[in-house]
């Protein structure tokens, strides 16, 4: 019969997404949780309970980090956003034809290598023997090599560089979108650019900025590289810490829990994200 | 009684971009309540200057006066005019209200007043109680009468409209154009509209410039575009019209003799067209022009001219506007309006009838080849 072909076709269809979704994320979350709440009483004894989860926060270096990384993500979005909203204009409204693609272009082709390899260009760019230490010495601005590395100032640069396309991307898509007309329409009306950014432009934007902002904070919270790299010891995030649990104290129970307050923390800022720039999930993940 | 400052004045307005002229030196002035359109096909520079009057593009050269005023080098949030985009351009993020208040907003109105006016002009243009829906919450005729109402809370001097209803099927167009013709009377304001379509310009202007090219080929009444065309253009692009090349035999008087390509002899009434004996000229002649005489009724009367035999080459049934393509006997074709007293109903392709047609009811220009030389 053709429906019961046709069920078969949305099922087969169908597989390839739910594969994916049981075998790499539920699994494994499941997987996950269940050694975060296994407590090691004795070598190879273990118990069931939260208290992987108290050692957390009765441990102020680790809360801390938690909150550290949560907040510094937020202005790592924030800064992104500043940055992006005017590239993106610019290409979405002010270019035509070979120079819009040729820009969004330019935009994209630092994403051709590979992250380490993009880390590893701010390294030699901002180091003691560096570009920029070089640069200030032979202008006589310094005295001395100035380290410019492995601080928070590094390690933002690191973050907004890394996650701005996410940023332009969808912002070019919306702004795309808006009506030349609607602008026109603004000025028309007595509008000065303030007023027609804030009235016209941006609401117009909002899903584009919340779905950028979305990506980015996830990305800049997810980071691994960027942090341990530019940001060295000083600047501890807590997927590092994550790492550090599984990989050298070979503490998988605390390390899981880890991974779990990360994921409950993720998902709490983008929930009140949404409330706040009162934009539901479906608008800003929706077609476009 | 001419008004010594009217809203619009043009003066050799010129628009040019790298390779062409889009506007070549226009001058036009449009007095004050009046309904003014801009009438030309697609390409010939009208929207160009429309934009110029809005202020979204500077002219190469010329001078612009909104009452009395020169607006060279005022930008549009600081001109006193307003504009209906041809899309409309509705904010689709704010509500009807919002969107007739965002002028009023950008002036600092108290928002108390800001409610109070957009009521009174939602109310005036026939759409009391609206100000809370969303633009994609009405038809097309009331996001019409929205576009009209956020541009007249502003009270400009004039509001220009940018062929707003091309979008609009076609029963809602014709209802249109006479709701914006009361609308422009009700508020007494100055309405500059461009358009393509020669039946809005008719219907609803007082005057009318046609444009083509970058110029003003004539700026009259609907009366005197139609009827009296001064050039060639117009009298093809206003209206409907049989164009018939012709070679001019003989000047006798007022009175002229061409021979059309396909060689039938037509008499012209042409008092003021220099054409001369040898010159080849285009003959416009109105569908509604040419009267239908059926087979052996008078027609070889000596006193009548124009008169010719053909035979029914199709029927296009069109209710009011119904015509019919006639065959010459030199096979040339010719469109006739059917006439609406209910004769001729039974005309089928293949009859044959007269066709005759008045000397004074047809206009003759010189061939635009012959303008050059």
């Amino acid at each position: 019969m053709v429906t019961d072909k046709s069920r078969l076709g949305f099922y087969l269809l169908l597989a390839p997404i739910l594969l994916w979704l049981m075998v790499l994320i539920i699994l494994p979350h499941i997987g996950l949780f269940i050694v975060s709440i296994s407590e090691k009483i004795g070598p190879r004894e273990y118990a069931t309970g939260f208290g992987n989860y108290a050692v957390f926060f009765t441990e102020p270096l680790y809360w801390n980090t938690f909150a550290r990384t949560a907040i510094m993500s937020i202005v790592a979005t924030a800064l992104t956003l500043l940055l992006g909203f005017p590239i993106a204009y610019y290409i979405a409204k002010l270019t035509r034809g070979r120079t819009k693609t040729t820009l969004f272009l330019m935009c994209m082709i630092p994403f051709w290598v590979s992250e380490l390899v993009r880390t590893f260009g701010w390294m030699i760019l901002l180091r003691e023997t560096g570009v920029f230490s070089n640069l200030l010495m032979a202008l006589g601005l310094v005295d001395g090599p100035v380290e410019m590395l492995y601080n928070d100032a590094a390690m933002m640069v690191g973050l907004v560089y890394t996650s701005i396309l996410f940023m332009v991307v969808p912002l070019v898509t919306t702004l795309d979108s808006l009506d030349d007309g609607l602008i026109e329409a603004g000025y028309d009306l007595g509008g000065t650019s303030t007023s027609i950014l804030r009235e016209i432009v941006i609401p117009h934007a909002m899903p584009g900025i919340v779905s950028g902002c979305i990506v980015v904070f996830m990305l800049s919270l997810g980071n691994y590289l960027t942090p341990i790299l530019l940001g060295g010891k000083d600047s501890l995030w807590f997927t590092g810490m994550i790492y550090s649990q599984f990989i050298t104290r070979f503490n998988w129970e605390l390390g899981s829990a880890f991974g779990f307050l990360l994921l409950v923390l993720s998902s709490l800022v983008v929930f009140i994200g949404l409330k706040l720039t009162g934009q539901s999930l479906s608008n800003t993940m929706g077609p476009t | 009684m001419p008004n010594p400052h009217p809203d619009l004045v043009c003066r050799d307005l010129t628009k040019n971009f790298d390779d062409f002229c889009a506007v070549d030196h226009v001058s036009f002035e449009v007095p004050q309540g009046s309904f003014f359109s801009i009438l030309g096909p697609s390409g010939c520079g009208k929207t160009t200057l429309l934009r110029m009057i809005a202020g979204f593009q500077s002219p190469s050269s010329g001078d612009l006066n909104i009452k009395g005023k020169s607006m060279i080098g005022v930008p549009p949030n600081k001109r006193p005019v307003s504009m209906v985009f041809q899309h409309l351009a509705l904010f689709p993020t704010m509500n009807i209200g919002d969107n007739v208040g965002f002028g009023l907003r950008q002036r600092g109105i108290a928002k108390a007043e800001i409610k109070r006016r957009v009521e009174t002009v939602l109310d005036r243009v026939g759409l009391p109680g609206v100000s809370t829906r969303k633009i994609d919450q009405i038809s097309g005729g009331q996001k019409q009468r929205v576009a009209i109402a956020r541009c007249m809370v502003l009270e400009p001097d004039v509001l220009l409209l940018d062929e707003p209803l091309g979008a609009l099927d076609l029963k809602l167009r014709e209802h249109m154009k006479i709701e914006l013709k009361s609308l422009q009377a009700a508020f007494n304001t100055t309405f500059v509209y461009i358009t393509h379509d020669q039946s809005e310009a008719l219907v609803m202007s007082d005057h009318i410039a046609v444009m083509n090219h970058g110029q003003f080929e004539q700026i009259g009444t609907p009366h005197e575009v139609y009827h009296t065309p001064s050039s060639a253009f117009v009298a093809g692009f206003v209206g409907d019209a049989n164009k018939i090349d012709a070679t001019v035999v003989a000047v006798n008087g007022s009175t002229l003799t061409l021979t059309s390509t396909g060689g039938t002899q037509m008499f012209i009434d042409a008092p003021s067209t220099a054409i001369h004996v040898g010159q080849s000229a285009e003959v416009f002649l109105r569908p509604e022009a040419i009267e239908l005489v059926a087979v052996g009724d008078g027609v070889n009367d000596p006193d009548r001219v124009n008169v010719s035999d053909g035979v029914i080459e199709s029927v296009l049934f069109n209710g009011a506007n119904s015509s019919v393509t006639v065959k010459d006997r030199s096979g040339s074709l010719l469109k006739v309006s059917l006439p609406q007293t209910g004769a001729f109903t039974a005309l089928r392709q293949g009859d044959r009838v007269f066709t005759r047609w008045n000397p004074s009811q047809v206009r003759c220009y010189p061939a635009p080849a012959e303008l050059e030389n």
